[in-house]
């Protein structure tokens, strides 16, 4: 049974495992959003779509449910003009999820990279990308939230200003944060040279409650990294798998990992011990369904 | 010629404020500008690209060895002009419309630069009709386009089909590179090549005009 009240830190410190819901995007387009419209816009015209599908997510099984705020963080709603729209965008997605899931789930606001590198290496100071994220995360708290995931981060330097962001805004909301490693020949790293230990420690440093990895290309990648994270770090472990990297089949893309084949994968994230087990890009409500299942199952054993 | 052999370590070290200095003082020895580029700023560049390429660095020292490149260059320019050394050609990119992802983009045409083509960079969210605009006013040898989306991938179509309608096609070759592209999906859209990294363009380029 669900304890909506209880929170969520408490829940996994007693050894429950959590089910967090699959992708949004990959939702988003599959229900018309057309190509180069910025996925948040949504968000303003059509929130009932953002319903539905953390409707479908709560009943597919998932224990967190994960607003449509990714790139609403003003500095990447500037790419599209729409970041005097950042308070609305916001607090929209938060209300979506709320009216869908009420009680029953956790709400988990989602930010990811502003989409801008940090100085040296590109043009933006850490004050500008700190204001950003805060201005998103004080959005999203106002409205009510039960987690932060800072998601899909490569830049330590500008993960650790997004979780910072969140601890100032609410210091007593949790804070999960995600990197995105490469598979190399020297061990997994981000596109900026993160390793996984590093992550786990700094990310753990900068704040966060929950760490691990999500997006990457497929769950056996994320099943070493999950291992790799539990070696570095005390800290509960979060792991969100993309459903392998697309392929073009008969003009259209497919995910080729299907939702027995990553229900059968997580068994083994469970084995490890990783504390939160949900889905990125091409996950669909099949997917948490069958991890659903699996997380059940191993609970009951 | 050991400033030279300096200009190249500096660049591989990222650090702009060296070569500019390095550069101007192998101008005033006088070194010919074209040796300056090849084995100073191009000799230190290709390392930094076959570091990448074998993980043993990552994005941000690409970027900061770019940037001590583009330093380097700006001192270096005004003469290969005066001097009339032609650059390898130019390469025209962008991240196609609806995509706003510029990362990888952005690290072909530093490493394209980095091989001394000249490069023409539209940016992101790029519409068809620019790209092949550049690419006839700017007498490229080679398009090349980005993007990360699956659902903006059909761009390069409209780009390619645009590019056959004014008679460049085939004249002008055409590179595409994404997380989610393959040599399959190039094929079907009749692209020259698809371009597993940057480092891999800068072959398929080079390839090109061998060929």
């Amino acid at each position: 049974m669900l304890n909506k009240m209880e929170p969520l830190l408490d829940r996994i410190e007693r050894g429950e495992v959590l089910v967090a819901d699959g992708a949004m995007g990959t939702m988003l387009f599959s229900r018309g959003l057309p190509h180069g419209e910025c996925p948040e816009k949504w968000n303003l015209e059509r929130p009932e779509v953002l319903e539905e599908i953390a409707r479908l997510y709560l009943e597919a099984g998932a224990d967190i449910i994960q607003t449509n705020t990714f790139g609403c963080s003003p500095l990447k709603l500037a790419q599209y003009s729409l970041d005097d729209k950042t308070e609305e965008i916001n607090r929209n997605a938060v209300r979506a999820v709320r009216k869908a899931v009420g009680e029953k789930a956790y709400i988990s606001a989602s930010c990811g990279p502003c989409g801008r590198l940090l100085k040296p290496y590109g043009d933006v100071d850490s004050e500008q990308v700190y204001e950003s994220f805060h201005r998103q995360l004080s959005a999203v708290v106002a409205e009510g939230v039960d987690v932060i995931c800072v998601e899909t981060m490569t830049d330590l330097n500008e993960a650790r200003l997004a979780i910072e962001a969140a601890k100032e805004t609410s210091p007593g909301t949790p804070v999960m944060s995600t990197m995105t490693f490469d598979d190399t020949p020297r061990g997994f790293f981000t596109v900026m040279g993160v390793s996984v230990r590093q992550a786990a420690e700094e990310l753990a440093k900068a704040g966060a409650d929950i760490v691990g990895s999500n997006c990457g290309n497929g769950i056996e990648n994320m099943i070493r990294i999950a291992r790799e994270f539990k070696k570095c770090t005390a800290l509960p472990v979060i792991i969100q798998s993309n459903a392998g990297l697309p392929e073009t089949k008969a003009g259209s893309l497919v995910y080729p990992e299907t939702p027995e084949f990553m229900a059968e994968k997580a068994r083994e994230l469970l084995d490890i011990g990783v504390n939160i087990i949900g889905g990125c890009c091409g996950t669909t409500p099949e997917h948490i369904a069958a991890i659903r299942k699996v997380v059940d199952n191993f609970r009951s054993m | 010629m050991q400033v030279i052999q300096q200009l190249a370590e500096a660049l591989q070290k990222g650090d702009a404020d060296k070569v500019s200095r390095l550069t101007r003082r192998a101008i005033e020895e006088p070194v010919d500008p074209k040796v300056i580029l090849d084995h100073g700023l191009l000799a230190g560049m290709a390392v930094v690209g076959e570091k990448f390429k074998a993980h043993e660095i990552f994005l941000p020292d690409v970027l900061l060895a770019a940037k001590a490149m583009h330093a380097g260059m700006d001192l270096l320019k005004p003469l290969l002009i005066k001097e009339g050394i032609p650059t390898l050609g130019t390469i025209v990119i962008g991240t196609v419309q609806g995509d706003m992802h510029d990362i990888g983009k952005n690290l072909v045409g530093i490493m394209l630069k980095g091989a001394g083509f000249e490069v023409i960079d539209l940016g992101k969210d790029v519409a068809p009709e620019k790209f092949v605009k550049a690419a006839q006013e700017e007498g490229a040898l080679v398009i090349g386009m980005s993007a990360l989306l699956t659902t903006t991938m059909p761009v390069m179509k409209q780009v390619i089909d645009l590019a056959k309608e004014r008679g460049i096609y085939g004249s002008v070759k055409i590179i595409i590179g994404g997380a989610a592209l393959s040599a399959e999906y190039a094929r079907q859209i009749g692209a020259d090549a698809y371009c597993f990294d940057a480092a891999n363009a800068v072959d398929c380029v080079k390839g090109f005009i061998v060929a």
